[in-house]
């Protein structure tokens, strides 16, 4: 019995080997065939595939339109996918291994430094779009190694919305709000007042340190060296604003969202957020108004650029690109960025574009100024150092308030630990 | 993959043992025989063939490649390429040298130890004491399914609206009584317990269930000669219903383990792992590694994806070698 088992036994794991590399061989078949359907479409001179981060646009949204537009202006059909922003990353490095990437690709800012460094994306001097008009604080974010990887479809960032009738009651003048000590102060006056000072997002994820860096840039401090003295200065501010009451302890665990629906309670004097809550402020039922991030010593705090690159993944075949570069400078340019970011509520990456939109709408005027002075998070030549800094950023930052560490202790740890 | 491993060795010993059975001509001779059963063999494996594909596809395969990405150095560009180099060891020594490895290997001993003997215990009671049939007994036993039958994301969201620090329904209730809030879900100290607390919620109605239907098993003939010769109810329960349910509570168990082992939406949802890896566990960390950060770390993620299915492996053999000795005995 011994015996006919342990056969048997090679003979299923025989088996097994035989069809594993069957389901391999199929595997790689599958991926041949969709590249040759790739590049028959192109002999068909037919279709290009643009993937995007806006699942919220459906076929028949103006967005869906443009791109059909674009297409047929030159002289192709446009098949567009939109996938959720987090999985976007991985689908695009998957079909990159499978060697059928999109056309062309929009995808969030940090993302293209390292699907750049992926060797996934082409450079400007490749498939020859034209960047020239671009706000330069912009374009940074897509620049690594002196090489620029796409251009911005248009730009968001963070900016103190608050709420007027709050500070009316308990005294304060938003326009006395010019630097650390007078946001401070105001927050004091608003907590004596019965109301609460201000929220944010503190959770430890990407979006901590999104939040965190207007304050950490605002501070003099520099991504390279977590541990100056400016940082600590940073991270003191918002630990002695929860020491003092004058910002929740649910902060630490907010996400963008959740702050914002704390603000939308009416409780809150000020909130960090976004240019796409505009919609909602709207809708909040209250008076508001818009700041910029004040810097430590007054003046406006570079804040983090959020927003989509416009990107030309690699292909197979390179006489693609000068079609994919006519569908760039279509969806780029300025009567279509115009409307674009109208509809994304996003501030435009070119000069004139952004003044055709605050002419449209004054409000935007303080977003343009806050965009004006924001900073890619992967700038300064960062590129893929970003990530590894900003989760070692973002895990000090909730070290500090949640008191486990010093500010001082938590930035040295997080300094040693990016370096590594 | 247990159970079909023992089918595949007993499919062809049976289709043999028909082969020997069946009347042989005397003229057909040896060669014919053998012919014959080759055949068999074959189709023996062709009805095999489905489940054997089914297994490699989904599970042998996938388990290959995790096993392979933990082997290797992989970036974002050799991920693309395919040209990682192989570093053996090197993720799991990366993993082992880390700040957050033992705080993630306490916080996953003890979020599974407690969530397991907890949900047991209440998962127990409860169902001794739903075999005491009174009005609206199966209503109520109904009502502790809910947590079962709730979409993890809504449970787990609904557990971190109520013990948000500010605006939760549990702080409010506590100061109500004229204690001080608690920072459930922001505080170091008190993350792995809010945690750990919506993991029992959501775990007890399993447990209830399974414990319930071996309750049913043990003959009701037992309790009452028990009664006759004087046991008291504690008595009863330990000398006649504990013992008779030992195999199903080790079934329980076990599950339960690898259940709770691989919790990771409950954790996320909640505290991301946080504040400061204060509830982060094997299941939440090799999230983070992999998907968690703009620069993905596939190895290491891998890694420790690969020891959690280790530990549950070790314990499913344990529990396998257990039962071979109570079928012995």
């Amino acid at each position: 019995m011994n015996g006919t088992s342990t056969r048997r036994w090679g003979l299923t794991s025989l088996a097994i080997v035989v069809i594993a590399s069957a389901v391999a061989a199929c595997g790689s078949s599958g991926s041949a065939s969709s590249g040759s359907s790739a590049s028959s479409g192109a002999a068909a001179k037919g279709t290009y595939t643009v993937w995007d981060p806006y699942p919220q646009f459906d076929a028949g949204s103006a967005w869906a339109k443009l791109l059909d537009g674009c297409g047929t202006q030159a002289g192709v059909t446009v098949k567009r996918t939109a996938f959720d922003t987090t999985d976007l990353t991985t689908r695009t490095l998957l079909a990159a291994q499978q060697g059928n990437s999109p056309d062309v690709l929009i995808v969030d800012n940090p993302v293209v430094s390292t699907l750049a460094d992926a060797g996934v994306l082409t450079t400007t001097e490749d498939n020859k779009v034209d960047t020239s008009q671009v706000a330069p604080n912009l374009l940074a974010a897509g620049q690594s190694g002196g090489k620029t990887y796409g251009t911005p479809i248009g730009a968001n960032t963070l900016a103190l919305y608050y709420n007027k009738s709050v500070l009316k009651a308990a005294g304060v003048d938003p326009a006395s709000v010019k630097d650390w000590a007078s946001l401070t102060a105001a927050l004091a006056k608003v907590k004596a007042a019965g109301k609460k000072g201000i929220t944010f997002s503190a959770i430890g994820t990407e979006e901590g340190s999104f939040q965190f860096l207007p304050w950490f840039w605002g501070s003099g401090a520099q991504l390279t060296d977590l541990s100056s003295a400016q940082a600590v200065s940073a991270v003191t501010l918002w630990h002695d604003w929860l020491g003092n009451g004058y910002a929740p302890n649910s902060v630490i665990n907010n996400t963008q969202t959740t702050s914002w629906q704390e603000f939308a309670t009416g409780q809150y004097a000020f909130a960090e957020n976004g240019t796409w809550q505009l919609a909602n402020a709207k809708k909040a039922g209250f008076d508001y108004g818009i700041l910029p991030i004040p810097a430590a010593g007054g003046g406006t705090a570079a804040a983090p650029t959020g927003g989509e690159f416009v990107t030309v993944p690699v292909q197979g075949d390179k006489g693609r690109y000068a079609t994919s570069d006519k569908l760039v400078s279509c969806l780029t340019s300025a009567q279509n960025l115009l409307a674009t970011d109208t509809t994304l509520s996003y501030v435009a990456p070119t000069r004139t574009v952004q003044d055709q939109q605050v002419s449209a709408d004054a409000g935007l005027a303080v977003w343009v100024q806050a965009v004006g002075a924001a900073k890619g998070r992967t700038s300064d030549n960062l590129g893929t150092r970003y990530p590894k800094i900003s989760e070692q950023l973002w895990g000090a930052v909730q070290a500090a308030l949640t008191g486990s560490k010093s500010p001082k202790d938590a930035l040295d740890a997080a300094q040693a630990a990016a370096g590594r | 993959m247990d159970d079909t491993a023992r089918m595949a060795q007993a499919l062809p010993a049976e289709t043999g043992r028909g082969t020997v059975a069946a009347p042989v001509p005397v003229a057909s001779g040896a060669a014919e025989r053998r012919r014959r059963r080759r055949a068999q063999q074959w189709t023996a494996w062709g009805f095999l063939a489905p489940v054997v594909l089914y297994l490699a596809a989904f599970y042998a395969y996938p388990l290959y490649r995790n096993l392979d990405l933990s082997l290797r150095d992989y970036t974002v560009r050799s991920f693309v390429q395919g040209d990682a180099p192989f570093t053996g060891v090197q993720n799991y020594a990366d993993v082992l040298h880390d700040p957050t490895f033992w705080p993630a290997l306490a916080h996953t001993v003890i979020f599974t130890a407690v969530s397991l003997l907890s949900q047991y215990s209440i998962g127990l009671a409860l169902a001794v004491f739903f075999t005491q049939h009174f009005p609206l007994s199966a209503t109520l036993r109904a009502l502790f399914l809910v947590p079962w039958l709730l979409p993890l994301i809504v449970s787990a969201s609904t557990w971190s609206w109520m013990l948000n620090s500010e605006s939760g329904i549990v702080n409010a209730a506590l100061r109500g009584v004229g204690l001080g809030g608690v920072n459930w879900l922001t505080s170091p100290t008190w993350s792995l317990v809010a945690v750990i607390v919506a993991n029992i919620w959501i775990g007890v109605p399993f447990n209830l269930v399974v414990l319930y239907s071996g309750l049913q098993a043990v003959p009701d003939s037992l309790h009452e000669a028990a009664a006759l010769d004087g046991a008291g109810a504690w008595q009863r329960f330990w000398r006649i219903t504990f013992p008779l349910l030992r195999p199903v509570s080790a079934i329980t168990l076990l599950l339960g383990l690898v259940y709770t082992l691989k919790v990771f939406d409950i954790i996320w949802i909640m505290t991301k792992g946080g504040p400061s890896d204060s509830s982060t566990t094997f299941a939440t960390w090799s999230y983070r590694l992999g998907f968690g950060n703009l620069l993905p770390r596939f190895g290491p993620g891998a890694a420790v994806g690969n020891l959690l299915v280790l530990i549950a492996l070790v314990f499913g053999l344990i529990h396998i070698r257990v039962q071979r000795k109570q079928y012995a005995s």
